[in-house]
Order: C-alpha cells, then structure tokens, then sequence
C-alpha cells in the first residue's frame, strides 16, 4: 500500500557481463556495485530507470525500460492518445 | 603589389573563461524563475578555456547556459582546456540525455564538425555521468576513437575528480537535497500564477474570500510545502503524501467554514466544512504527483503505477468538491 515503486524494469544478466565496471560507473544510484568476476546488482530497488547503464553495457547484459518518468508527460498522453512528449518538446512539454 | 587578402579557413573559435559575471548570474536567475525559458543557450561546437594545447583536456557538455556555466565555473584559474558544446536546443544534460539529443550520435557529429580530432594530440573525452543515460561509450569509441570518461555528477566535484580521474563513489551519486528542492519552487509557481490568480478572482465571487485563499493554500502547498517537506510526509507514493499534506492544509480552512455562517442550519455549516476537505487535498495530491517528474530518484514504472492507483480518487474528490462549492455559491448568492 501507498508503495508504487517495490518493482521497476530493470533486468541484469550475470552471465554476460565481462566485468568492465561501466554500469557502476554510469548508475546515478549505485544500483550495481563490483564483484569477485561479475559486476552484482546490489540495489535494485533504488533503481530509476534512466537506462544510462544499458547505453553503456558493451555486451548487452542490462536492460531498462527508460523513459524520463513526468507525470505531466503521462497525463498528456493519456488525455490525447498521443506519445509522452519529452522535454523540450513544442508541444505538451512542461520544461 | 596588390593588398593583403584576408582568408579564413578555420571555423569560428569560442573562447571562455572560468569566471562568471554578473549578467551571467542574472540570466541564471531568470532561468531560475522560469522567464524566457528557452531562451538560455550556448553556440554548440569548440570552447576554449585559457590557451589550450594539443594535449589539454577536452570537456563535454550541454549547450544550456546553466550546464554549460556550471562546468567553466568549477574549473580552476590555472585550467587550459577544451569544452566541447552539443546541441541540445537549450536543455540540461540530464533532461537532454533522457530524450537524446545529448546522445552518441549528436557527440559524434559535433566531433566531427569541429575536426577535433585534428586539434588534439589524445582520444579522451571527459563527459558529466548524467550525460551517460543518453551517450553509449563503446559506440562512441567504435565511431570516431575517442574513449568517453564519465567524469563526476556535479561539476563542482571536477577538481578533485581530476586529481585521479577516478571518481569516489559519493562523486556518482545524485543528490536532492533540500536546496536542489527548493531552486524548483520558483518556476513552478511563474507556470502556475497566471490559472491561480484567476480561480482565485473567481472563488472570491462565488465562495468568498476564504475559498481563494484556499485555492491558493493548496497550490502552494504542492509547490513549496511538498517539496519542502518530501522526506519528512509519511508515506512513499508521492499522491499519498499530497493527499496527506492537503488533508493537513485545509483543515483550518474546514474548520473556519464551519464557524462561518454560524446562524445556518447545521447541516449547511457541515458542508461548508467538507467542501475544502474535498476540493483542496486531490489539487495538492495532483501537484505532488508531478513533481516526480523533477525528482532524482522516481522511476517511470512506479509514476506510471501512482498515476492509474490515483487519478480516479483525485478527479472523484475534487469533481464532487466542486459540485459542493457550486450548490454553496447558488445558495449564497440566492441569499440562504
């Protein structure tokens, strides 16, 4: 109850990971921290889905739905059938 | 003998420095306030700090005057470097990096719109974090050669960053922190003024003047209140919390409806009492909702999951409020 955010998109797949450290370095919430051969993803929860470690994963062991997360945006979209405006946008944008 | 001709083969150079002036820190209030909005930006393409070399650093950022700004201003005086400028139409790097166009593919085309490569002897570019989420490194390195290093998340952190390139882990975390809260109220409130102040005017007509008031309460409440107090309202979901902090806020305002009046039947004085009790916690709720979209740390699916658990509730309380201060103002206006 009153707790929306116990799940989020994020998925992380040990078995391809090479250990670069790059989704440690990228994640603004130290969601992954470094292990003995593979990167772990210590914090899932905190996760906000800004999806910079998938941009940045070269094997592809990451994935995150991403998306800018404005409630304005989803409201938009909701009311006019259209697309989430980002921000920015001409239309519908708030900033 | 003819004249000196004057050739110019090199592309435009910008060149910056590290201080800023006081029309800067103007412009940076203006932003702050919401003025002009679109208004601040920064020429993309080549910026050069001091007398850079072929081997001096080069810097990436955004081509809003805040971004752009924040980095100069946080190098130090004895810095000589490149700060290279992408198009992102005037926006933050992170709001930019969300939607793109601070991307793999607007920092390849500026890379190779400047001929960097030419002008510098190494293949490093030292990005802000934030940039990260719209930037992929590996591309980037495959594409042009140059290595992206995500540098911290504030540039105020740069300096000590480049003692050791390597960032702490506090470095690479976001923050929200009770200023970086508060420098939001502003442009929330401009965007707003113009709808309050005629809701207002028109409240004070039909309702009196404790009901514009109470329109006002409750913007407030989710603009500066929320904000304000976010870590301290029960709750997770951002609209529970609204509901809370509004529930709180128009409580005076119920009892003082109640008191009003007070020659009135009871029922009526009753109802005047539950009409900002209704109309006033689902605006403030729906303010706090959308300030996930400011927030650091809020992830699409759990707005996404607030937005259908709560819109029915918001739209159900504040309709039937309205209906409320509608038959209220019939009957204030008939002379009950």
């Amino acid at each position: 109850m009153f707790d929306s955010y116990q799940s989020n998109t994020l998925q992380y797949d040990p078995i391809k990971c090479i250990n670069c450290g790059m989704c440690i370095n990228v994640c603004p919430h130290a969601v992954f921290a470094p292990g003995d051969k593979k990167v772990e993803m210590v914090n899932y929860l905190d996760c906000m889905e800004c999806g910079a470690c998938q941009m940045n994963c070269p094997t592809g062991a990451i994935t995150v739905e991403s998306g800018v997360g404005c409630a304005y945006a989803m409201f938009y979209a909701a009311l006019t059938g259209k697309d989430e405006p980002t921000c920015g946008s001409d239309e519908g944008g708030c900033c | 003998m003819s004249g000196t001709i004057f050739t110019f083969t090199t592309p435009p150079v910008n060149h910056t420095t590290n201080q800023l002036t006081l029309s800067d820190h103007r412009d940076h209030l203006l932003a702050r306030l919401g003025i002009n909005r679109s208004g601040y930006i920064v020429e993309p393409g080549l910026h050069l700090l001091g007398s850079p070399t072929p081997d001096s650093p080069v810097f990436v950022t955004a081509n809003y005057t805040l971004s752009f700004d924040a980095l100069r201003s946080s190098l130090d005086d004895n810095m000589n470097c490149y700060i290279l400028v992408l198009d992102t139409k005037g926006i933050n790097v992170w709001c930019a990096a969300g939607k793109g166009t601070f991307g793999t593919g607007e920092l390849v085309n500026r890379i190779n719109i400047t001929g960097l490569a030419d002008k510098v002897n190494h293949r490093v570019l030292i990005l802000p974090q934030l940039g990260a989420t719209g930037v992929s490194a590996h591309e980037v390195k495959k594409l042009t050669g140059f290595r992206v290093e995500y540098g911290p998340v504030r540039a105020a952190d740069l300096p000590e960053y480049l003692k050791t390139h390597k960032a702490t882990p506090g470095m690479r975390r976001v923050q929200f922190n009770m200023i970086e809260r508060l420098v939001l109220f502003p442009v929330e409130l401009v965007k707003l003024l113009p709808y309050l102040l005629v809701i207002s005017v028109i409240l004070y007509f039909t309702s009196g003047p404790l009901a514009a008031a109470g329109a006002a309460a409750a913007v407030l409440a989710g603009v500066l209140l929320f904000p304000l107090l976010l870590p301290f309202i029960p709750t997770k979901d951002f609209s529970s919390k609204g509901f809370i902090l509004g529930g709180l806020v128009a409580m005076p305002f119920a009892f003082a409806s109640y008191q009003y009046g007070i020659d009135t039947t009871q029922s009526l004085q009753i109802t005047r009492a539950i009409a900002p009790m209704m109309v006033m916690p689902p605006v403030t709720a729906f303010l706090s909702l959308n300030f996930t979209g400011s927030t650091t740390f809020t992830s699409v699916t759990g707005v996404r999951k607030e937005i259908s658990t709560y819109t029915r509730l918001m739209v159900l309380m504040f309709a039937s409020g309205v209906v409320t201060l509608i038959i209220l103002a019939i009957l204030r206006i008939t002379g009950w």
